[in-house]
């Protein structure tokens, strides 16, 4: 018998609840990725730990909050953004993320997300987009491509998705990126990057989730996601963001890159000496 | 005005705008809300008042994100309040539940109109009482106050903050539309004079094993650390541990939810208000809160007048309802009366208390109570004979 290999420690020992794992995922799912992300690069944003918050909503992207070992808020169903406003409003020093998925951030909570990025609330978002409600058994969500097939689309999605870059820069974020699960160094510097932004700043992930969506569409693996992002992605910062929209059914490109970047004033309270 | 805004002296106030001045006498500087008729002066006057004494005001979106702003700045350590009317409040219900899973403070307002749905969104309602019980999905325990008067209106929104803070629970000034649109005289006192209960806090030397939802004293309350102190703390609304680790265990989610009713229900004492007159040799009682007591205050004089023996109890707490003042008197009453502007909501509270005959006066909401009914009432509990059947 093989000895196991143990470790005394581990890079992100600092930074995550080692006494929350094994956590909820399931193998090959892209949140852990996306997190492993957001963890570095914290670690590098040389901002205190503790001036670190995450929030989430709910959902397996939201379950993040639960895993770092920072400041952690894991609210209702699509409540996270409004409860972040509140958090950074109230002590502007924190440095605010949520966390959190596709469906908990453009459906349910879709109209927080649009308010938010209008008032420039200063406040970063991660996004998972694994194209379904994967914590619910792999329903349609929001960003279920057309013609994809999930639990409550069996015959596949009659509805279009939305294009969150394309959303996002008409509710006027000052920053929009969107990576994928194998854009490990890009997705980690743009948080980072999201960090020292003022305004409301948005990076969508791309993520396998091959157990509530990939195993209906035929990426059924983890790594046949992968392999599809490597394959189709094309980093296209210039795209016209109408044409940002994702389709899985034609052998269409993915882009991906840095959308928006602008500085538009962030909101900030009124106070009288500003006025006066 | 001083350093801290508050405009001590008398003044002549509508019920929202004392309710705004009670906010920040209180400390409270974190409004988030949406605005709806009749409660709305409250977020006008926040929203002129607030840049002047540092606080924040921000209108939200819809009340979903309301209620999750001024939990995000309670979490931050901020006083933090909302106000609404009925249709607003069923949207709270949501994060209402947060705020006791949670457990953060935070100050509801609900200046009430005629319901359910739109309602008589310009008029005077009291039939959102039982939704502020259990409104929200669950067990749980909270706090409602229902105030009379403008001056009320100030008074029971710093109370409504410091049983907020004081023991980590929303709290519910369930106030009605006469109430928050009437103009009165309001005493607002020197600073000196305004009660504060603080939130208990962690002790900064034991960070390293600060377990945030461990309640070690014997109020079950534990101590709120504020995010950015170096606690790391998780907050979930899923069932958790003491750590705050989300736990799916029976046993578990049934210590957490009974600490979490306990904690309100054997700390009524400090938390319950009352008023009462009349009580020395009333043999009927009437009960009434909110706009409909100054009606009955008003019956139960005139019929003491024509020799009956009855006396007035105001609920100024609704929740938890003031068990121990109806076991108090229940000996010594021989029928009460309960006036409330809906179709007999808090009539099953009080009969659920007493073994005693209960006669309602009921109105579905529109305008406030006239006297006459509630005398009537009266009379005829009186003549009936309920006051001899010992
Ligand atoms: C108010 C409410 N409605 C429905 C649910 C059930 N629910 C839990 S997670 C979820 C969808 C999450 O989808 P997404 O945000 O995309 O997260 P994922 O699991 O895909 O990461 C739903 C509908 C809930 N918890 N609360
Ligand atoms: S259901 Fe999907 S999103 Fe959720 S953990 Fe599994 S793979 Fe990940
Ligand atoms: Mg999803």
């Amino acid at each position: 018998m093989a000895t196991p290999i143990v470790v005394d420690s581990h890079p992100l020992d600092a930074i995550l609840r080692a006494d929350r794992i094994p956590h909820i995922w399931c193998p090959g799912c892209g949140i852990g990725i996306a997190m492993r992300c957001y963890a570095q690069a914290i670690l590098d944003s040389g901002i205190p730990l503790d001036n670190h918050v995450v929030v989430s909503g709910i959902g397996c992207s939201g379950r993040v909050a639960g895993y770092m070992k920072i400041d952690s808020y894991h609210t209702t169903h699509g409540r996270a953004i409004p409860f972040a406003i509140g958090l950074k409003l109230a002590n502007p020093n924190l440095a605010i993320t949520v966390f959190s998925g596709d469906g908990d951030l453009a459906a349910i909570g879709g109209n927080h997300l649009i308010h938010a990025a209008r008032r420039n609330v200063d406040i970063s978002v991660i996004c998972v987009n694994n194209f379904n409600y994967g914590m619910t058994g792999g329903q349609l969500g929001p960003t279920t491509p057309f013609g994809a097939r999930t639990s409550t689309t069996p015959y596949g999605s009659p509805e279009f998705p939305f294009n969150f870059p394309y959303l996002l820069a008409a509710s006027g974020a000052n920053f929009v990126a969107r990576w994928t699960t194998i854009h490990v160094r890009h997705l980690k510097r743009d948080i980072l990057y999201m960090f020292g932004k003022p305004g409301f700043s948005f990076v969508e992930v791309l993520a396998p989730c091959p157990v509530g969506f990939g195993k209906l569409n035929y990426i059924a693996e983890g790594l046949d996601e992968m392999l599809l992002y490597k394959e189709r992605c094309v980093i296209a910062d210039g795209i016209p963001l109408d044409e940002l929209g994702i389709d899985l059914r034609a052998d269409q490109p993915i882009y991906v890159g840095r959308f928006v970047d602008r500085d538009l004033p962030p909101y900030k309270p009124v106070r009288l000496e500003d006025i006066k | 005005m001083t350093s801290t805004g508050v405009l001590v002296g008398k003044h002549f106030y509508q019920g929202d705008e004392a309710c705004a001045e009670g906010a920040i006498a209180a400390g409270c500087r974190f409004f988030g809300g949406y605005p709806i008729t009749p409660s709305t002066e409250i977020a006008e006057r926040l929203a002129r008042r607030f840049p002047e004494v540092g606080g924040v005001f921000i209108q939200m979106e819809d009340e979903m994100g309301s209620m999750a702003a001024i939990l995000g700045a309670s979490a931050a350590g901020a006083r933090a309040m909302t106000a609404t009317s009925g249709p607003g409040f069923s949207l709270m219900m949501e994060n209402i539940g947060l705020a006791v899973m949670m457990e953060l403070p935070c100050v509801v307002v609900n200046v009430q109109r005629g319901s359910p749905s739109t309602g008589l969104p310009t008029l005077p309602g009291q039939s959102d009482v039982m939704q502020a019980r259990w409104g929200t999905h669950g067990d749980f325990a909270l706090a409602a106050f229902s105030p009379w008067s403008p001056q009320e209106m100030f008074d029971l929104t710093v109370h409504a903050f410091n049983v907020a803070d004081r023991y980590r629970v929303p709290v519910l000034l369930m106030a009605d539309e006469v109430v928050g649109h009437m103009v009165e005289r309001v005493v607002v006192p020197p600073e000196d004079q305004i009660p504060k209960w603080e939130r208990k806090r962690p002790d900064p030397k034991r960070k390293d094993s600060f377990k945030p939802f461990l309640a070690e004293d014997p109020d079950l309350v534990p101590p709120l650390a504020h995010a950015g102190e170096g606690y790391r703390v998780h907050f979930t609304g899923l069932t958790h541990d003491e750590q705050g680790y989300p736990e799916m265990d029976a046993e578990i989610h049934h210590r957490l939810v009974t600490r979490l009713v306990e904690k309100i229900s054997h700390n009524a004492e400090k938390i319950v208000r009352t008023e009462d007159h009349f009580m020395e040799d009333a043999r009927i009682v009437v009960i009434a809160y909110g706009s409909t007591a100054r009606s009955a205050r008003r019956a139960v004089k005139d019929a003491r007048r024509e020799g009956v023996p009855v006396g007035f109890l105001r609920l100024v707490s609704l929740w938890p309802f003031p068990i121990k003042q109806f076991r108090e008197i229940a000996d010594q009453v021989d029928a009460f009366i309960v006036a409330e502007m809906n179709l007999g909501q808090m009539a099953l509270e009080v009969e659920r208390h007493v073994r005693r005959p209960v006669t309602g006066v009921y109105h579905a909401g529109g305008a406030m109570m006239p006297p006459d009914r509630i005398l009537e009432a009266i009379r005829e509990v009186a003549n009936r004979g309920d006051t001899h059947r010992r």
